[in-house]
């Protein structure tokens, strides 16, 4: 018997065939990875399974009985609950608010609270999903928000749980917090089906894993039977090559330097940064560690004069840069790719060709006289998106038409190729699907190779381990360990990360 | 914007104006008027004729240099109010100069008091941009302020050192030497409505080929990214607030200088506000002005005709602007009740 049966689902968006007669199966008790690259048709195919979307033909059974969802009302009422990638909480309201929402239970038409608040202490009990019934949800973390979401769909009594990507927005202690939910949940009887496309944990937490790509299914394998490798090929569709690792010896010149650099944090809060004090040598890669909000981003804006430190200095290339303008210290030979790239790398409405010189449209090979050169900066573009395998139809559609890959290939294309010494890489594979990132990741290491600075902020530790020759662990702002990369353990960085100091 | 995307916000402004000229026609007919007689009166009052034509394009002009103002700021994410003081400034900087300088050259002379009057608004819109660069203060509360000290500064001014030696509080009429040039014998068109189209396609080509214009687009959409990509959102604030100013000034400019023939205290209907109705149907493209303002201008003039000859009230008028507005501003109004006619047909009723 299967919890879940989906038979040959097909679902079009205009010519955009989503699920191509797709066939998926859970059983009871099981945590079923559906993994894929971003666009392979998972979340469709689920949410299909929820009723936010109606198949164009296929049929789906529960337990064995063939079934029409027309909405997710008819999903919630035959026992399947889904988490979404972006909450569906009102912030405003308390913990206990938010999971009854819509099936309060009620005394002489009022709200029961006391009620809600038993029934939801029992129920994060049982799973071991600490909550606050009382807390207001824009108070809480992330991760405790998740759970509140998790705790909502069991008490509507799902027996199977969609997770959209639930790790995406979590720290390191709090997946394994979640996985541990999962696991107690399936030894109970829920059947969990898990949207990723990272396999490591999908390597970590499932007993079957089905693989989509292009909209069609792959295959699915037991967990037990697979690796890491023969899940990418089925992914990607070709093997892809471990990274040169090479860790190289870097060179004597320091290329960027911070000396004791601090950022104040908001009266009566602690400091931002706290005493920083790093340098890149040319030929190496620095990497920063630590869980997002650390004091990351206040570091690589204080690094590219977005930002003012309130203490100590930025040194590039033996010359003392601090406060100086973005642009100035950009054109000293700075490549730039910033951790969030919708808000600062580029300019969604704008053309690829427009963004394609943001930074450097002042730059005289790009204007004559304060005019555009339009067809220098198209060719330009036409440049990085031939060199950096950018799939864009024309070099004049809007940026936002993209998808986020190939935004970030656009980006880091655009700052690989600007005359530059160091490179400043943020979170550069963030929400990149394994082809994208892979390939991003090989420029990074190439820069390296020759002979550029890069100092390389990410919250992924496997990323940091990978590419990094020297590892600095930031945490609460402050460097707390600076050493080569082999002589870290993961157990130690983790460790470290989360502040325990005397761990390691 | 793809032009697919500009043909196709053209089709859906010109489907929100029919929308807003029936529903108008509902509420003309409510009120006891004939439909037929008031949009009759209305097409033949703004284009049925030489002088109907005129004053039409008479009452496009200032619009088409507010609108192009206002929309010129919306282009660096700003929105200026203070179109209307930027207008008085302009108006009386220009007068004064051109009564001034009676000893040059005419052309000399008109093209100074053209400059000086752009000089006298986008000073005034430095103003706001300054403020809100180094302070944060909001432009659209600063810009509000500065029309009450405009409009008043500039009466104040004309009492007191400029005034026609009459009973009215009026510079004296400018010589023959210091006005814009007639286009059509016999009516107030003016070189101004030139002028306008020259403004129009210079700050089109500023922002789309000048690297001044890339950067005030890239403040205006994304103020993070301007950061990152080294542009100073403070200079830029700053400087389209001064060219934004710089163009109501020109319409003050334009309308004393070809239609007024001197500064009148409080002559304009409120065309820096209109500006912002036209700039907002126009969108982020410039050129669009210049159809938003004529239809503006057309309404105007048009609604005179009605009033005078059908004795439809000229506020009905004023209402068939507002609809205009709300259709062509409120695309997801629009939309909405585009997509409850399409349910409604498929027979599906709501959801």
């Amino acid at each position: 018997m299967y919890a879940i049966r989906m038979e040959n689902i097909t679902k079009c968006f205009g010519s955009v065939v989503a699920n191509d007669d797709v066939s998926f199966a859970a059983s009871p008790g099981e945590i079923h990875c559906l993994l894929g690259e971003n666009g392979a048709g998972k979340s469709t195919l689920m949410r299909i399974l929820f009723g936010l979307y109606r198949a164009d033909s296929g049929s789906i059974y529960v337990n064995d009985n063939p079934v029409t969802i027309s909405g997710p009302r008819d999903a919630i009422s035959l026992g399947i609950g889904m988490v979404h990638q972006h909450f569906m909480l009102a912030e405003q309201l308390t913990v206990a608010e938010n999971i009854v929402a819509g099936c309060e239970p009620q005394r002489r038409g009022l709200l029961n609270y006391e009620q809600a608040r038993r029934d939801i202490l029992e129920v994060s009990e049982r799973y071991g999903l600490q909550v606050d019934p009382d807390a207001t949800v824009e108070d809480i973390s992330v991760g405790q928000q998740q759970r509140v979401e998790i705790i909502k769909a069991l008490m509507r009594g799902a027996e199977v749980l969609i997770l959209d990507e639930p790790t995406a927005v979590l720290t390191p202690p709090e997946v394994s917090e979640l996985f541990t939910v999962m696991r107690t949940l399936s030894e109970s009887g829920t059947t969990i089906i898990f949207i990723t496309h990272k396999l490591k944990e999908t390597m970590e937490i499932s007993n079957k894993v089905t693989v989509l790509r292009d909209g069609k299914k792959v295959g699915t394998v037991n967990t037990e039977d697979a690796t890491p490798e023969s899940l990418v090929e089925m992914m990607v569709g070709r093997s892809l090559p471990v990274h040169d690792d090479c860790r190289m010896a870097p060179k004597e010149a320091i290329a960027l330097e911070l000396k004791d650099v601090s950022v104040a944090g908001r009266k009566g809060s602690r400091a931002r940064l706290d005493g920083v004090n790093l340098d890149v040598r040319f030929g190496e890669i620095l990497g920063i560690a630590g869980v997002d909000g650390n004091g990351q981003l206040e570091l690589e804006e204080v690094v590219c004069g977005l930002r003012r430190p309130s203490k100590g200095k930025v040194i590039m290339s033996g010359q003392d840069l601090t406060g100086n303008d973005t642009r100035r210290i950009r054109d000293k030979g700075v490549a730039y790719i910033p951790s969030d790239r919708l808000r600062r790398g580029m300019v969604t409405s704008l053309s690829l060709s427009r963004n394609s010189v943001l930074g450097m449209h002042h730059h005289a090979h790009f204007n004559q006289r304060g005019v555009l050169q339009e067809d220098i900066i198209d060719e330009h573009a036409e440049e990085i998106i031939a060199k950096y395998d950018v799939r864009a139809e024309s070099v004049h559609q809007p940026m936002g038409s993209l998808s986020g890959g190939n935004q970030q290939k656009m980006v880091v294309g655009r700052e690989l190729t600007r005359p530059h010494s160091v490179v400043i890489a943020c979170q550069p594979t963030r929400g990149l699907d394994v082809g994208a990132a892979y390939y991003i990741r090989e420029q990074i290491l190439d820069s390296r190779n020759k002979g550029k600075a890069v100092l390389l902020v990410s919250a992924e530790l496997d990323e940091i381990l990978e590419l990094s020759d020297r590892i600095a662990v930031i945490y609460e702002g402050q460097i707390v360990d600076v050493r080569p990369t082999g002589q870290f353990t993961e157990r130690e960085l983790g460790l470290l990360m989360t502040g325990e100091r005397n761990g390691v | 914007m793809g032009p697919k995307q500009d043909v196709s916000k053209f089709a859906y402004s010109v489907v929100a104006i029919v929308i807003a000229l029936l529903v108008g026609a509902v509420l003309i007919a409510v009120s006891g008027y004939s439909v037929k007689d008031a949009y009759s009166n209305l097409f033949m009052g703004a284009f049925g004729g030489v002088y109907s034509l005129a004053t039409t394009i008479v009452m496009s002009t200032p619009l088409l240099f507010t609108g192009l103002s206002v929309a010129f700021a919306f282009q660096c994410g700003l929105f200026n109010v203070g179109a209307e003081g930027q207008l008085y400034v302009g108006a009386l900087t220009s007068a004064v100069v051109a009564l001034g300088l009676g000893w040059l050259p005419p052309v000399l002379r008109v093209v100074i008091a053209l400059l000086a009057g752009a000089g006298a608004g986008a000073l005034l819109g430095f103003v706001p941009g300054y403020l809100k660069a180094k302070l944060g203060a909001h432009e659209v509360i600063t810009t509000i302020m500065l029309n009450y000290v405009a409009t008043f500064l500039t009466t104040f001014l004309v009492k007191t050192y400029f005034k026609d030696p009459g009973p009215v509080d009026q510079t004296v009429l400018l010589p023959s030497g210091s006005r814009l040039p007639e286009l059509i014998r016999g009516t107030r068109v003016s070189l101004g409505i030139i002028l306008g189209i020259a403004a129009v396609a210079l700050l089109n080509h500023i922002m789309r080929r000048s690297v001044l214009g890339y950067e005030i687009r890239v403040v205006g959409e994304n103020p993070h990214a301007a950061e990152y990509g080294g542009v100073s959102v403070s200079a830029k604030t700053v400087q389209a607030m001064m060219i934004s100013g710089a163009v109501a000034g020109l319409a003050g400019s334009v309308e004393v200088m070809g239609t007024l023939y001197r500064f009148i205290p409080h002559f304009s209907p409120g065309y820096g506000f209109t500006g912002i109705a036209v700039a907002v149907i126009a969108g982020q493209n410039l050129w669009a002005v210049i159809p938003a303002a004529i239809l503006f201008g057309a309404l105007q003039s048009g609604g005179q005709t009605m009033q005078l000859f059908a004795g439809i009230p000229m506020e009905l008028m004023t209402m068939v602007q507002g609809l205009v507005i709300l259709f062509v501003a409120a695309p997801a109004l629009g939309s909405l009740l585009f997509r409850l006619k399409i349910r409604a047909k498929e027979g599906g009723g709501l959801e």
